[in-house]
């Protein structure tokens, strides 16, 4: 008994410890976006008080820009993409795990190279591209190419997953004359659930942080992303601590906050339920 | 072999400039610049005073970082999405989006006259007959002080690099202060800030920046090596953890009070009146034993031209024109101190630390950077080099002599002295 | 590879299966296609060219790629930063992995108290932005602050504190343990998933024949996740061999001290955009991608043939 307790302890320990490290930088950052310039730097460590505390940082980050607008708009890209990168990635996952035809492996390699090479280095096509079909500065542009961008990773985990689900579902449903875009959106669909984590956080994970296309592709305020408009704030105000821990802190909360209230699902997803 | 036109169609390069296309809508400017600290000042004083002449236009600021700023403009100018007017960097930056047609010649906008062969030097063809951008302004290197710090220890703003070091020696004896304040983990500043900000008192300003060019000098030489040998002697004066120390760090450090001396860009001078809280004055380049004659390294560093591929050239071309007035350049210079204007006209400068190094030029004759004119076009890259080996010689890992080897052998490479 | 196809399928008329398939295919092939594999392609057809001043291109055939692996001014940076790169990668392998594991493993026993907590709170760093995360380490670690020299001088290792990020010695690895630092959850959460996977009886065997949590975890979980190890690996190898916004927010483009953080992500950038006063060289830059490419595909390609055969999958 004792030596279990033992155990236990040493367990939480070693996870106490890490989710310290994990934490303590972000802990730090948002704590002293609280303080007055000179707390900041004379007691990093110390947490505000009466006399230190100070919102001058936050004020300065609400006047100089529009964090709300790019809040949304990294939001409504994330989400868009992801949801299209899943839908479009489980269909052809689909189509390439189940149904053999002529050239389905050639095809499921082509699907594959974007794994390797990251979509920057064709920056320049995809910049011509969307001036010619109007969709410069919008958006849409960045939408499709974090579609392209996410699709081959999500397709190539979800032929993984998909061919794990055993394969009398399917004929069973055959069996009973169900046709096959059925099968797919009624039977297949809804036990990639679990899959949907997995494939989110490799997706979501790389458009919420990329700064490079919303640099490109976005030139006015309205379509700046969350990413672009910190970068943008931090090199304008880079000498000023408190707007930049303040900008820091404002970047960082609203993804926890969405974190911690999906991170249930997000979890369940990755680890339940997966299929037996 | 000429590109076929599968090429020309898949869109890289040529295809922007051919059809023509531009952002912005007519009656509308937008600008691109790397000058994101003054967006406020823009959209708060300068776009205003615009207006009232020309009410109708709409000028948009819409800067980057520096740093992203000529990878994204390229990219932009490639596609189409650039600005109406483009904030050009000095010398080949900005020549060559010129001979690539990206940018228009500004030879016959009213106002040219009122710049200097000098100061339009930076935006000129080679040839020296087209100029592609409107010059706005150079910064001035120098050494910006905490006069309480320099109280504390009784000293004077010094002269010479003998007085420089005996006030480094007190300060660092003294030990409430930070002597040096500079970093070279951007490894910019050791360059910028040190090699070009103190070098033209070695080389004697234009005279061996020419030479150079001309290929009658080398780094190999004892102007340009002694220049090193003076910044390897800096880092025991310079903060706790330099190797790790950025530019924001240094003007933290400075700004905060806790720093001494602070090899200064002008640029500087606005981030330093929003935050220091003390007295501060500034001196030129302390001169080496023996010279008389001082340099100082007064850099075209900025101007403005229009996107060839603008659809509002016209009031692009307004836009310009008044840039080259007296108003503008009065307006500007105050608006941010360290940015000196470059037209001939004389501009009274409120702000005394910028009236100081603004002054120097009557005492002291001005020079560029070093790398910048030519010299820095092929590969390896002069000013990549530059960089590299002034933060290894400041961080003792290289020797000043091997410092002028590597760059006069990077140099060898590539220029021949009569390619020009 | 796919199993063999169903009767029903196979009855299927043709028309209407292509119909199918273009259904399910259609979208993402056409995107992908268009938005990713095109201007790639674009790209390697660009690292064939020259330009001369005016921007006018010309055909140069593979001469790009023997300037960048013969010609000391382009090779020598180059293998340099396919080295950093290399480092970069051995580090959270021998870091990254490892962590996830040992956390995985200690998450995934039975009973564990809390365990939602920890799990949120490692894998939040993953969701933060690259540049926020370089931004903020960048601030912790700077010696002008001292909140990272403090911290040592707390628990009285204050000697052991150097400005990591700027020496030559430290700056790469630093900025690969920052790297780890984020990106932990991301195996830890996929190797927890296959642990929770692995079907009870099998553990409650062993616990009946008397092995404890250790010898449980060692002898028979781990071998059956090594399938997701094995995947782990491979996509941290991708990651890694692409990976370029950390070290350019955090050391700019020239990567410094003297090039000792430079990967071939941020040579690439140096090259295809240039920096302050070198010019943009698209040609060259393509040619680097290329490169970068097959670096990519080759280490894929070893995975998929040699590693990937010899892992038994675990089949439920």
């Amino acid at each position: 008994m004792v030596k279990q307790r033992v155990q236990i302890f040493g367990v939480h320990a070693i996870l106490i410890a890490y989710s310290a490290l994990a934490l303590g930088p972000i802990l730090l950052v948002v704590m002293n976006s609280f303080k007055t310039r000179n707390a900041i730097f004379g007691a990093p460590l110390a947490p505000p008080t009466s006399a230190t505390f100070s919102l001058i940082g936050y004020m300065k980050v609400f006047n100089a820009s529009h964090i709300g607008t790019y809040f949304m708009n990294s939001l409504i890209v994330t989400v868009v993409s992801m949801a299209l990168v899943l839908l479009f990635g489980a269909m052809a996952a689909w189509a390439l795990t189940e149904y053999r035809f002529r050239g389905s492996t050639a095809l499921a390699l082509f699907l594959s190279i974007g794994i390797m090479v990251p979509i920057r280095l064709g920056s320049v096509a995809i910049l011509t591209m969307m001036r010619e079909a109007h969709l410069n500065d919008t958006l849409t542009a960045l939408i499709l190419v974090y579609i392209a961008q996410g699709l081959p990773l999500s397709i190539f985990i979800l032929s993984e997953f998909i061919q794990q689900i055993p394969k009398d579902l399917r004929d069973a449903a055959r069996c009973d004359g169900v046709p096959e875009t059925r099968i797919f959106f009624e039977v297949i669909a809804p036990l990639l659930r679990p899959a949907i984590a997995t494939v989110a956080v490799f997706t979501i994970v790389p458009i919420w942080n990329d700064l490079w296309f919303p640099l490109i592709l976005t030139s006015s305020d309205t379509t700046h992303t969350i990413t672009l408009g910190v970068q943008q704030f931090l090199g304008q105000y880079i000498t000023d601590w408190n707007a930049v821990l303040a900008a820091l802190s404002m970047a960082i909360l609203p993804v926890v906050a969405i974190y911690v209230i999906f991170s249930r699902q997000l979890i369940s997803g990755l680890t339940a339920g997966a299929v037996k | 072999m000429r590109m076929d036109r599968a090429w020309k169609r898949s869109g890289i390069a040529m295809i922007a400039m051919i059809a023509g296309l531009a952002a912005a809508e007519a009656g509308s400017l937008k600008i691109e610049s790397w000058r994101n600290d003054d967006a406020d000042i823009w959209n708060s004083k300068i776009i205003p005073a615009f207006n009232k002449h020309y009410p109708d236009i709409k000028v948009e600021f819409a800067p980057l970082a520096p740093k992203e700023y000529n990878a994204a403009l390229n990219a932009r100018l490639t596609g189409g999405t650039a600005g109406d007017i483009i904030a050009c960097r000095p010398f080949d930056a900005s020549l060559d989006l010129f001979n690539k047609h990206q940018l228009d010649s500004v030879n016959d906008l009213k106002g040219m006259d009122n710049f200097s062969d000098v100061a339009k030097s930076a935006w000129t063809t080679d040839d020296g007959k087209t100029t592609f951008c409107v010059p706005m302004a150079s910064v001035i290197h120098g050494f910006i002080y905490n006069e309480d710090a320099f109280k504390k220890i009784g000293a004077e703003p010094p002269k010479t690099m003998e007085e420089f070091h005996a006030i480094l020696d007190k300060l660092k004896a003294d030990g409430t202060y930070t002597p040096i304040v500079l970093g070279t983990a951007d490894q910019w500043e050791a360059a910028t800030m040190g090699f070009q900000n103190i070098g033209p008192n070695y080389w004697d300003g234009e005279k061996g920046r020419l030479a150079l060019i001309a290929g009658k000098e080398k780094f190999t030489d004892p102007q340009y090596v002694d220049v090193f040998k003076e910044l390897a002697t800096w880092a025991p004066y310079m903060g706790n953890g330099y190797q790790a120390q950025t530019y924001p760090d240094s003007q933290n450090l400075f700004s905060l009070g806790k720093g001494a001396i602070y090899p200064a860009g002008s640029w500087d001078i606005s981030t330093f009146r929003s935050q220091a809280k003390f007295p501060m004055g500034a001196f030129p380049p302390p001169l080496p034993a023996g010279d008389k004659d001082c340099y100082i390294s007064d850099h075209t560093d900025i101007a403005m031209g229009v996107n060839s591929a603008s659809k509002n050239k016209e009031d692009a071309k307004k836009f310009l024109e008044w840039l080259t007035t007296p108003e503008f350049a009065t307006l500007y210079a105050n608006a941010l101190p360290g940015f000196f204007p470059l037209s001939k006209d004389a501009v009274k400068i409120d702000d005394d630390l910028a009236a100081t190094m603004v002054g120097w030029r009557k005492d002291c004759k001005s020079t560029i950077r070093n790398s910048y004119q030519i010299l820095s076009r092929g590969t390896p890259n002069l000013e990549n080099e530059l960089w590299n080996v002034s933060a290894q010689v400041i961080n003792g890992a290289e020797t000043p002599e091997a410092a002028g080897k590597q760059l006069q052998d990077g140099l060898d490479k590539w220029y021949k002295p009569d390619m020009k | 590879m796919a199993e063999p196809i169903s009767q029903v399928v196979a009855a299927m008329p043709r028309a209407r299966f292509v119909a199918l398939m273009a259904l399910f295919l259609g979208p993402a092939v056409a995107v992908y296609t268009l938005f990713s594999i095109y201007p790639l392609i674009a790209t390697m057809g660009l690292s064939t060219y020259t330009t001369d001043n005016a921007g006018a291109y010309s055909f140069v055939g593979l001469s790009n790629f023997v300037t960048l692996l013969t010609d000391s001014l382009w090779s020598k940076p180059f293998w340099n930063a396919a080295k950093n790169n290399l480092i970069f990668f051995a580090v959270h392998m021998a870091v990254q992995n490892p962590i996830g594991i040992v956390l995985a493993g200690l998450l995934s026993l039975p009973g564990l108290k809390l365990k939602g907590l920890y799990r949120t709170i490692i894998f939040l760093p993953t969701m933060l932005s690259v540049v926020i995360v370089g931004f903020s380490w960048n601030l912790i670690l700077s010696p002008l602050w001292g909140v990272a020299e403090g911290a040592l001088k707390a628990v009285g290792l204050g000697s052991l504190f150097a400005p990591w990020l700027g020496l030559p010695s430290t700056a790469l690895v630093t900025l690969a343990l920052i790297s780890v630092w984020q990106f932990v959850g991301i195996p830890l959460m996929l190797i927890y998933a296959a642990l929770l996977n692995i079907p009870d009886e099998l553990v409650d065997a062993a616990r009946v024949d008397g092995l404890g949590h250790l010898r449980i975890f060692l002898h028979i979980k781990l071998p059956l996740v090594l399938p997701t190890i094995g995947l782990i690996s491979v996509l941290t190898f991708v990651g890694n061999f692409n990976a370029f916004d950390l070290i350019y927010s955090v050391k700019g483009a020239l990567a410094g001290p003297n090039f000792a953080s430079d990967i071939l992500g941020t040579f690439f950038y140096r090259t295809f955009f240039g920096n302050q006063l070198q010019l943009g060289n698209p040609t060259m830059g393509a040619a680097v991608a290329t490169v970068m490419f097959f670096i990519i595909l080759v280490g894929v390609c070893l995975y998929l043939f040699i590693v990937q055969r010899r892992l038994r999958r675990y089949s439920f």
